[in-house]
């Protein structure tokens, strides 16, 4: 791909399109050195630039603003746009003992902060602290840090957006525009169609680490980036045999608040029934893996859940377990299991916490019930085909798969009604994710269970599920058959305002 | 722009400036109430004890800021600065090397070994990432075991010294427990010593020419505001009383003047490193620790090399606090040769904590304020413990109480406040349009 100066170029992509990693490497992060480096040239003016740090990416002129904000919260302004670029001048002891020991010339680097922030058309004092700022006024410190870098010639913004509200959004969108008018090719990377459509002059695609195609923006439709974004040969085997949805309506989540870090959720309301299985899709960021760990109680949430017929006190993990939810954790590792106990006693563990199963009692003391325990986990073991020595193998000695059925069959344990399951095939081989999704399957098909699975691989998805939610901004965008096109997924994961879109 | 900045200002709420500052009121209290009760406690003795703590641990105290703000925490390891100190008098010692001279030399000597241990100390705390502070309290015991090592056997046992030395024990191996620290006593003190009233009178003179000039003809820079004139009155007329208190007693020959005079040397020095501290932090080498002080991997991304930096922290700050420790024994004039360090670390950290300072906050004031309060309070307990119980004793252990108990309140709290701070909950809901409304009311143009 190319950029020209003065032009906005969009970047679009699914999670692990390769988006991110693109822009490590023409940043020179190290993370690319460490783990295999890369093959190809960057070239830059016509002549391959040799970019291996951070700093070389500076001296030619390649400016990022990141999506974590890299602000530093008890500094100001100023001192934040001239971190490590501070301007000095000498004393008697650094003539002695080196730079380090210069002054800092406060009022040089706050006319410098000053012009740049003025640039940005921004009229916040340049000595106020960052601590305390709205995040749209970080993305601008941000931004305003490295167009004070001297001789800035490409900035690249990853999902600048995504954490601003829609005012900030078109502030900075303006911002943009204005940046690229002086001159400066700018790099957009987002999800949301509809600013790419109206920010950007051309758009890349890219698809599973492969440039799908660039275009002029003019020429090509949200509905079209969209299919070709997502277009991937699914694989979708579906044959549905005997499962039984009934009209009952087993859990209501009504105007679900979570606030987990990186996935809030917004506004959530859906309905699932008895023995279906619901999906929930969407990109990463955007608050689908917040739902579950809101209904257990795991990060503070608001809104109303009824679960058969009863209302669910909300932050409350054991009141959750103990209505016979059963939840697999997204966070195999540090949530999911004990790493460092055996196979047995993960099956077992929340089943004793919460119902007072495989536990004898002896007046007021209760001891576990080993063999009970252990007797449990060979049928277990066996039922699901788990892998292993024996059940007093450590958990943290399996492969990612088996490590996965542990946690189903410890969820399993607890003869839930509801199984919330998030990211079932996160980090496992291809062969073991088929004998996830088609437990998942049988589940539902032969105990009649439900099940709510959340997932950011819409094939999976599309593969077993009776209909798929789509979140976006925290919010449902909308529902959708498994059968449903790529471009109708493709558009409802990219954009809050689908409809607004067709309408136009 | 102006709804921001309000947001910014916190309103002042009485019970959090008690929470945040409960430690030193705590030892106002006691202080008020020791002078009550300890009636044989007369006030001219209070303050010549009082000053003369003073001369001896501010600067060990003061040694304690820097590392804070580097984001290192409370830097139990000038104890290993201490060692170094030592090791340089008992050089000086040997050899008869006395007066202002030899008191100069024994500071140019600790200083390459001071820097040394400090070099190794900051290494090891990046390598600890995260419990310095443990590691500082364990880097103290480990000092303190190859310094134990050196004076007891390898003095005399590998580098020869001559047996029949005075500060060398009977056998010929190893320095005696106490050494008397003959003529590098008061070798900084005897130089130069005025009368304390002069001294005070002098001083909060001093202070209220600042303050008028901070107030009233000081140019202000973009960001910085004046003293809100309710705290520069009461600054003002807490100098003017002082000023006027010694006046009196001066011209009078009343009893304040009957206070230990002011040793100017000791003073001077603790003036230049308050200058330097405060110094230090307008240069790039200043804003670097406050960098890696706030977040060592936003310093790191910038370009900032935050080992190196954090290393420098820990340089300084053990040069000083073995500075600080030949000042400290110059004072006293005898050398406990094999203990006087031992309790360093946790009374230097008890009393900057004393002082307001926390794991990540520290200032010059704090650090002279908590000296002041500190050993007001180690004055006081056994004279207290006379007066009420009849027993000194008891006010004796009572204070060993507090100096562990100020660490152990302070770091507790700095921890309960951090997790309250991380702990994560739902903003009341609100209208996103009148958020973006408030936002953007005069933000941008």
């Amino acid at each position: 791909m190319d950029v020209r100066p003065g032009e906005i170029h969009a970047l679009i992509g699914e999670n692990g399109a390769g988006k991110s990693t693109l822009m490590n490497i023409l940043f020179g992060m190290p993370v690319i050195h460490e783990t295999g480096g890369f093959e190809g040239t960057v070239e830059i003016d016509g002549e391959d630039a040799h970019i291996m740090t951070p700093h070389d990416a500076m001296e030619k002129g390649i400016g990022m603003v990141h999506q974590e904000f890299m602000l530093i919260p008890g500094f100001t302004i100023t001192e934040n746009i001239k971190l490590n670029r501070e301007i000095t001048k000498p004393t008697a002891l650094s003539k002695i003992f080196g730079k380090r020991l210069q002054e800092l010339e406060m009022d040089k680097m706050n006319a410098d902060a000053r012009k740049a922030l003025d640039t940005m058309e921004m009229d916040i004092a340049e000595y106020t602290m960052v601590h305390g700022l709205p995040v749209g006024h970080m993305q601008f410190v941000e931004i305003a840090r490295e167009i004070d870098k001297t001789g800035i010639r490409y900035l690249v913004f990853d999902e600048p957006t995504a954490v601003l509200t829609e005012t900030e959004t078109a502030n900075l969108l303006a911002a943009i525009r204005r940046l690229a008018a002086q001159g400066i090719g700018i790099v957009f990377i987002s999800h949301r169609l509809e600013e790419i459509i109206s920010l950007s002059d051309r758009v890349t695609i890219l698809r599973d680490g492969e440039l799908v195609t660039t275009k002029d923006t003019k020429d090509i439709t949200a509905a079209e980036i969209a299919r070709l974004m997502v277009g991937r040969a699914l694989a979708l085997d579906r044959n549905e045999s005997g499962r039984k949805v009934s009209d009952e309506v087993m859990l209501d989540v009504q105007h679900l608040r979570v606030n987990m870090p990186g996935e809030r959720v917004q506004d959530v309301s859906f309905k699932v029934h008895k023995g279906e299985i619901v999906g929930i899709g969407g990109l990463a960021g955007q608050g689908k893996l917040g739902i579950a760990n809101g209904i257990m109680g795991l990060y503070p949430a608001d809104g109303r859940i009824v679960f058969k017929g009863k209302e669910l006190r909300l932050n409350n993990t054991k009141d959750a377990l103990k209505s016979d939810i059963a939840f697999v954790s997204e966070d195999r590792k540090g949530v999911g299991l004990l790493l460092n106990s055996p196979i047995d006693l993960n099956i077992a563990f929340t089943a004793m916490e919460t119902e007072g199963k495989f536990l004898k009692k002896y007046g007021p003391i209760k001891l576990a019930d080993k063999k009970g325990i252990r007797a449990h986990a060979d049928k277990m073991i066996k039922d699901l085909d788990i892998r292993c020595t024996s059940a007093a193998q450590n958990t943290g000695a399996l492969s990612g798969g088996n490590q996965q059925k542990v946690c189903v069959a410890r969820a399993l344990t607890q003869q839930p009604e509801l199984l919330l399951v998030s990211e079932p095939t996160r980090g496992i081989d291809i062969g073991a994710k088929k004998l996830i999704l088609d437990l998942l399957k049988s589940l539902a098909e032969e105990q009649g269970m439900t099940i709510v699975m959340t997932s950011s691989e819409l094939a999976e998805l599309r593969s077993i599920c009776d209909r798929v939610l789509i979140i976006c901004e925290g919010r449902v965008a909308g529902e959708l058959k498994p059968e449903a096109s790529d471009e109708e997924y493709g558009l409802m994961m990219s954009s809050a305002h689908v409809s607004k879109e067709k309408e136009a | 722009m102006s709804d921001l900045v309000k947001k910014n200002e916190r309103k002042f709420n009485l019970g959090d400036f008690v929470l945040d500052n409960i430690v030193t009121i705590i030892f106002w209290v006691f202080i008020i109430l020791g002078l009550a009760l300890a009636k044989s406690v007369t006030f001219n003795w209070f303050l010549t004890e009082l000053s003369n703590r003073f001369y001896r641990n501010a600067f060990l105290v003061l040694s304690l800021i820097i590392p804070v703000i580097a984001g290192l925490g409370l830097n139990f390891g000038i104890v290993v600065g201490a060692i170094a100190g030592q090791l340089a008098i008992i050089l000086i010692r040997y050899y008869y090397i006395g007066g202002f001279g030899g008191f100069l030399l024994c500071m140019l000597i600790a200083l390459p070994i001071a820097a040394l241990f400090g070099w190794l100390t900051g290494t090891l705390y990046n390598k600890t990432r995260g419990q310095e502070m443990i590691a500082s309290l364990i880097v103290g015991y480990f000092g303190t075991g190859i310094y134990m090592f050196i004076v007891l056997f390898l003095i005399g046992g590998v580098i020869p010294v001559q047996p029949d030395h005075p500060i060398i024990l009977p056998g010929g191996m190893g320095i005696r427990m106490t050494v008397d620290m003959d003529t590098i006593k008061y070798a900084l003190e005897g130089i130069w010593q005025i009368p304390f009233a002069t001294f005070m009178i002098v001083a909060s003179a001093l202070v209220i020419l600042y303050l008028a000039w901070n107030q009233y003809i000081r140019k202000l820079k973009p960001g910085q505001t004046r003293l809100s004139n309710f705290k520069f009155a009461l600054y003002a007329a807490i100098a003017v009383a002082i000023l006027a208190v010694f006046a009196y007693q001066s011209a009078t020959k009343g009893r304040l003047t009957m206070v230990r005079k002011v040793p100017m040397g000791t003073v001077i020095m603790i003036v230049l490193l308050a200058i330097f501290t405060k110094w230090i932090m307008t240069t790039k080498l200043g804003q670097d620790f406050r960098a890696c002080g706030q977040n060592q991997y936003i310093a790191e991304s910038n370009g900032i090399n935050v080992d190196r930096t954090r290393i420098i922290a820990t340089v300084i700050s053990t040069v000083l606090a073995a500075w600080g420790q030949i000042i400290y024994i110059q004072n006293i004039g005898t050398l406990n040769v094999y203990t006087a360090h031992n309790q360093i670390g946790l009374f230097s950290v008890a009393a900057i904590l004393v002082g307001g300072a926390s794991v990540n906050k520290a200032t010059v004031s704090q650090a002279i304020m908590g000296t002041l309060l500190f050993h007001s309070m180690f004055i006081l307990s056994p004279e207290i413990g006379q007066a009420v119980f009849g027993q000194a004793i008891l006010g004796e252990y009572f204070r060993t109480f507090m100096v562990y108990g100020v660490i152990g309140l302070s770091l507790g709290l700095y921890v309960w406040k951090a997790n309250k701070q991380s702990k994560l909950t739902l903003e009341p809901r609100v209208a996103e349009n009148a958020r973006d409304q408030v936002i953007n009311s005069g933000t941008t143009r």
